[in-house]
């Protein structure tokens, strides 16, 4: 989905989150006021700068008058809107997706490079998932440590395609794809050849500073050293866009 | 073209074959001929030539709906409907001198199917009406019987305001599974601002069970086309789409055919039966995912992208193929239209109950005698469906519960069987219409391995995009998958209704949101089978 173009005369409508009176304008996501008005709400696919994707829906919130949950990435504001972001039901669905992903592959943080830097760690913490009622499904995926600079681990992969989305569209490269369906899906590059043989990759290294966890990490980092840094994200896709 | 001079070719077109007074009509769909039927035509067509039938013709049909006595042979005076034939079922090639024989005299008696039985004498045929009657690869007989009359008759003495009037006025649902109204949906793409628009046929039928719009397809293709281009003309597109399974390879050759015959006859194309209205239609095909059926992953799918789904809104409505405004709806829900503008909007609304009109056509599967295709009114209840038309249950078991709606549905136990089939009362019993499968379990099915199967399903069949489905069912298939073996515990079913409820509530798209109906269903209804199969409490 694009961004959203910002339009001359938008409107600037007032709506009601976690009981709190906002005003914003009538073009922003739910997420986009609520980050500004720090009012905290999880999410591992969104990312400011990147197209909206919908996928990890940790993001979901309540609005009052409306059966179905909504993610608040993909919502738009509207007046009057009455939104509740931290409700015991929403807190028991987070805490279970958190499960969901950590059961899916391989997360064990003790032995990962992004120990103590990882998105999907401290959103564990937050969320208060202490264990993982769900059985590990252990899938044997092989780690692709073909390119120089970088090393890719399936085992840690949350597929947030937000590799994906930057090399696409902020680095303008597409090198990363998904390929599969289901629980099979995996990231890939290029036709599914190693990373290293990757004849788009221009190793700009945006993927793997995107990445929430360590899936994706620069090589010879030892554990708890990889760090990342996205502040580069929004100011780079801004300034393309005023462009 | 005016509508008099399409009734005027439609009366020539009659005239040819004044000579023929009998008919003898070869089901020629794809399960007639999975069990033979083309060589029983072969066979036919050749003693009807030895034998010197002057005044009979054998042809090539859509689907007679008793799939399961194919190959199905009907014997008619012409014009006549289905159940005024003499029938006969499991024909082999080897019967064609006979069957020819009996033509003009008495019917061959052992290989009679009667068609005084509730399976015929029950249905009422709408979407179906030139099924089995009509050869699915030519135009000329489709106009013959009044084909593209209803395209005409809108294009030269109609408005589009009109056309959504009529349509509104129907009361049609679509029948896809959602029921959303139908004359609704037109009105809001009509209403969107002119510019490109777009109008496409869902034809990704991949529930297991479900074969309804296959046989519409292979048997009427024209009468889709005929209800896109005039959907089409009410909300002011320009461009179509078929998007229909690879599976269904016959479907596509005839939807071919039938797309260029009506191209070069004009009923598609720059200038559609001579006015200034043009419509293209394209056929796109599925490779075989589930989910390129739930609308916007099969927009992306036709847009040449991955098929996944994306957050709605924006609907399709306002935002759909390549951002423009986009009429999706499903096969059936077309063929519905050509005869809602013949016989008018308030004819169709006087079918059906209170709030769902007109008929349905549903796909019998299972343990039930007579498994295929029926056509019944909106209303008319699951035991009638089950027990009068279906036959009962083969072998002399009991019925133990039916399956509507696919994975997405959910299964209803005999206590509930007089209920009366119509979207809003299955969603009372926890399952929906979907898009018309009715699988039927007798006493040996467990419901637990029911439950896992449609988990299996849809686990293979979800996309990959949202976590809650793409790991939740995995999840939850270990767990029915344990449960079945006998060695789950108290606290695996407590943790599957947990996951069931995460994963209703916080999936994507539709794929996942209705994962969980089958085991919430059976958990409904058949909560003591669960138990049994528990481990003792630990």
């Amino acid at each position: 989905m694009p961004l959203p173009t910002p339009q001359p005369n938008v409107r600037v409508v007032t709506l009601r989150i976690d009981d709190r009176d906002l005003s914003a304008r009538e073009d922003e996501t739910l997420i986009e006021v609520c980050r500004e008005n720090r009012i905290p709400i999880p999410s591992l696919c969104h990312l400011d700068g990147l197209s909206v994707w919908g996928g990890c829906r940790l993001c979901m919130v309540e609005i009052a008058g409306q059966g179905r949950l909504v993610a608040a990435c993909s919502t738009r504001v509207a007046e009057g809107m009455t939104v509740q972001t931290d409700t015991e039901r929403l807190r028991h669905y987070r805490r279970t997706i958190v499960e969901l992903l950590f059961a899916e592959r391989n997360h064990v943080c003790s032995v990962c490079v992004s120990n103590g830097h990882c998105e999907l760690q401290s959103l564990a913490q937050r969320c208060g998932v202490d264990h993982v009622r769900l059985p590990y499904r252990q899938a044997p995926y092989p780690v692709d440590s073909s390119h120089e600079m970088f090393r890719l681990d399936h085992n840690r992969c949350i597929l947030c395609t937000r590799c994906v989305r930057v090399c696409d569209e902020i680095e303008g490269a597409h090198t990363w794809d998904v390929m599969g369906r289901g629980s099979d899906c995996r990231v890939i590059t290029d036709m599914a050849r190693p990373w290293g043989e990757s004849e788009t990759c221009t190793s700009c290294g945006k993927c793997v500073q995107v990445c929430p966890t360590g899936a994706l990490v620069k090589q010879g980092t030892s554990a708890g050293e990889m760090v990342k840094d996205q502040h580069f994200l929004p100011i780079l896709a801004r300034r393309r866009h005023a462009r | 073209m005016h509508l008099e001079d399409l009734a005027e070719q439609a009366a020539q077109y009659r005239n040819e074959d004044a000579h023929i007074e009998r008919e003898v009509r070869v089901c020629v769909a794809a399960s007639c001929q999975s069990s033979g039927s083309l060589p029983v035509l072969e066979a036919l067509k050749s003693a009807c030539d030895t034998q010197g039938a002057g005044s009979c013709k054998v042809k090539g049909v859509g689907c007679m709906g008793l799939c399961s006595a194919g190959p199905l042979v009907a014997v008619a005076d012409k014009d006549c409907a289905l159940n005024e034939s003499v029938l006969y079922r499991d024909v082999t090639p080897d019967d064609a001198p006979d069957i020819m024989a009996s033509v003009c005299s008495t019917p061959v008696e052992r290989l009679r199917c009667p068609t005084d039985q509730p399976f015929f004498s029950r249905q009422q045929r709408i979407v179906l009406e030139h099924s089995g009657l009509i050869d699915p690869d030519s135009l000329r007989g489709y106009i013959a019987v009044g084909g593209y009359a209803a395209l005409v008759r809108a294009l030269t003495e109609m408005t589009p305001a009109d056309v959504l009037r009529e349509v509104t006025t129907s009361g049609l649902r679509g029948r896809g599974g959602g029921g959303y109204p139908t004359g609704l949906k037109w009105s809001t793409i009509a209403k969107m601002p002119p510019g490109q628009k777009y109008v496409v046929c869902n034809a990704d039928e991949g529930d297991p069970g479900a074969f309804m719009d296959r046989a519409v397809l292979e048997s009427d293709p024209h009468r889709v086309l005929e209800g896109m281009a005039i959907a089409a003309y009410a909300v002011g597109a320009s461009k179509g789409y078929v998007y229909v399974r690879a599976e269904y390879p016959l479907a596509v050759e005839r939807l071919e055919t039938a797309i260029r015959k009506a191209k070069r006859a004009g009923f598609l194309g720059a200038k559609v039966a001579d006015t200034q209205f043009a419509f293209e239609v394209e056929i796109r095909l599925g490779a075989g995912a589930f989910v390129c059926g739930e609308e916007t992953a099969l927009m992306a799918s036709i847009e040449g992208l991955r098929g996944q789904p994306r957050p709605r809104p924006p609907y399709p409505a306002e935002s759909g193929l390549w951002g423009c405004p986009t009429l999706i709806n499903n096969v059936e829900t077309f063929a519905n239209i050509a005869p809602i503008i013949r016989e008018g909007g308030d004819w169709f609304a006087a079918i059906g109950t209170e709030g769902s009109k007109g008929t349905k056509v549903f796909a019998l599967a299972g343990k039930i005698k007579n498994t295929g295709l029926i056509e019944v009114p909106m209303g008319t209840s699951l035991r009638d469906i089950i027990e009068v038309i279906g036959g009962g249950i083969p072998d002399g078991r009991a019925f133990k519960a039916v399956q509507t709606g696919g994975p997405s549905g959910g299964c209803i136990p005999e206590a509930h069987l007089d209920i009366p089939v119509d979207y809003d009362s299955l969603k009372t019993l926890g399952t929906i219409m979907g898009s018309g499968g009715l699988i039927v379990m007798d006493e040996t099915s467990c419901m637990v391995d029911v439950a896992r199967f449609f988990m299996e399903f849809c686990m293979s069949e979800s996309c990959g995009k949202c976590i809650p489905c793409r790991a939740g069912t995995w999840q939850m298939h270990a767990l029915l998958d344990t449960l079945t073996k006998g060695r789950g515990t108290r606290a695996d079913l407590a943790l599957l209704e947990d996951l069931c409820d995460v994963v209703r509530a916080t999936s994507l798209c539709g794929l996942g949101q209705t994962a969980p109906n089958p085991v919430l269903s059976t958990l409904r209804y058949f909560r003591d089978e669960y138990e049994a199969k528990l481990l003792g409490d630990a």
